[in-house]
């Protein structure tokens, strides 16, 4: 089997807008997130969010590029240009080889919502332009950057709930295993915006900590009360080794192993097995031991049911060997699709830079998160190989394990 | 919208709707221009100055009608004899 490595890394989130700034607020541990007054006057229970701003691309792209992207197509393509550059891509190799796309996303609300309003106030479907098709749908960020890049290889969005982007990477990692392909821009985006998040907010599921919210998001936390909806983009290069080895690209770590389940239960109640099963799927993949992880990148997004199932999960596969764990949603609050990509890079990172970012307002476990070594301050260690862990609604469960790459 | 406009009001406002909302380069703006070839509007960039006509001009473009219209000269008439039929 094809050995399988990370050559390019881009992120654009709510703690940095490239990868300097994001390593600078993971070391701090910096909170991206802000109260949103727009939607406390719509009716939000919780205007909690992450908040990144609009990427301005107006003489950077043509018009024709623009107009059918949403934002967070406007965000992957920020993401991509930092990860295609330092891998050492430029658009004369893109043309000139197969290089394909998997991005995860699962939705795009608000030009469906705008082309909506506009036909009912319009009663004609020609006043709604030819933009918002390739805005709305789903394949949005896939299909814009395919088109963008002059991209000739595989090409599709992948919809995992929370668990996309993380589900993306693993889908390149077995493509490029298998040698059905040399590189594939991989990633998450997720758009930030009240249309995309009202219905997720009726669900009693965001917190109400609105009076401090830099502290809100508190995964592990015994007074934690919900997750922080965030979003952004994040674009990881994949690529085989003999490809990486070719281009003499620089090699930032080895994907080892993917991980996946259904928890088969319930539509939004997480459970502890499926989480498990897909922990030591992706380690039996690497052909790793669990002590042989440094580091546990957990899903934990701040909510009691899933930090608790998790990390009773995460205590099942680890318990012997107890690595460093925190949850980088402490300080991005929950990025949705783009979190299983975003949780790779900071990872990443971590990894290159050899610290464990601090699980932020992590002041009291309870009974569960307390079996766990979760770092509370940021902590100098080496990191060797890490486990990101990305789980969506439907029981969706991702696992992908790295490690730093040697010959 | 009703107000009778002159046609070279008319033909200012149509440039000008180019260049700032199709982001035609100002310096291809010419009569004869083809609006395929040489100012590369396509038939998407077509959807979008229906839109743009029919906010800016208060009618609706046919596609039937436009077969015709080549040029920005075409065109021009075309918008002209819609906003001032007689």
């Amino acid at each position: 089997m094809t050995r399988v490595v990370i050559t390019g890394m881009g992120i654009y989130s709510v703690i940095g807008k490239n990868l300097d700034e994001v390593k600078d607020s993971l070391y701090q541990g910096k909170s991206g997130i802000i109260l949103d007054p727009v939607r406390k006057e719509m009716g939000f229970r919780s205007a909690l969010t992450g908040m990144v701003e609009r990427p301005q691309l107006k003489g950077i792209l043509d018009r024709r590029m623009r107009i059918g992207m949403a934002v967070q197509g406007e965000y992957a393509y920020m993401a991509t240009l930092e990860a295609l550059k330092g891998a050492g891509i430029e658009q004369d190799f893109l043309d000139q080889h197969e290089v394909g796309i998997l991005y995860g996303n699962d939705s795009s609300a608000v030009p469906v919502v705008e082309s909506v309003d506009i036909l009912r106030e319009k009663k004609d479907t020609m006043m709604i332009g030819s933009g918002y098709i390739f805005q709305s749908m789903n394949s949005t960020v896939s299909m814009n950057l395919s088109v963008i890049f002059r991209l000739r290889g595989i090409n599709f969005t992948i919809a995992g709930a929370c668990a996309s982007g993380s589900h993306a990477i693993g889908m390149g990692y077995l493509m490029i295993r298998q040698g059905l392909q040399d590189i594939i821009i991989c990633g998450g985006a997720q758009e930030i915006n009240p249309e995309s998040t009202a219905s997720f907010d009726a669900l009693n599921a965001f917190s109400i900590r609105e009076s401090e919210p830099t502290k809100a998001s508190r995964p592990f936390d015994r007074d934690r009360d919900g997750l922080v909806p965030s979003g952004g983009a994040a674009t990881v290069i994949l690529e085989s080794y003999d490809s990486a080895v070719k281009r003499g690209a620089t090699i930032l770590g080895e994907v080892m192993g993917y991980g996946f389940s259904s928890n088969g239960e319930h539509i939004s109640l997480p459970n502890v097995e499926g989480p498990r099963r897909a922990m030591q799927m992706a380690l039996k993949d690497s052909d790793m031991d669990a002590g042989e992880m440094d580091y546990i990148n957990a899903h934990a997004t701040s909510t009691l049911a899933g930090d608790s199932t998790e990390a009773q999960a995460i205590d099942d596969v680890f318990g012997k060997t107890k690595p460093l764990v925190s949850s980088t949603k402490s300080m991005t609050g929950h990025e949705m699709w783009m979190g299983g990509a975003s949780e790779v890079i900071y990872s990443t990172l971590m990894m290159q830079n050899s610290f464990v970012a601090a699980n932020i307002n992590f002041d009291n476990p309870d009974e569960v998160t307390g079996r766990l070594n979760i770092a509370r301050t940021t902590i100098h260690a080496e990191i060797n190989a890490f486990l990101s862990n990305s789980f969506g609604f439907g029981g969706t469960n991702s696992a992908l394990v790295f490690r730093k790459f040697s010959r | 919208m009703n107000i009778l406009m002159q046609n070279e009001e008319i033909i200012t406002k149509i440039n000008q709707l180019l260049i700032e909302e199709i982001e035609i380069d100002e310096e291809q703006i010419r009569h004869e221009a083809d609006l395929k070839k040489d100012l590369g509007i396509d038939s998407l960039d077509f959807v979008d100055l229906f839109v743009i006509i029919e906010n800016h001009f208060g009618f609706k473009m046919k596609a039937e009608e436009m077969t015709d219209v080549k040029t920005l000269q075409d065109f021009y008439s075309y918008v002209i004899k819609r906003v001032n039929p007689n």
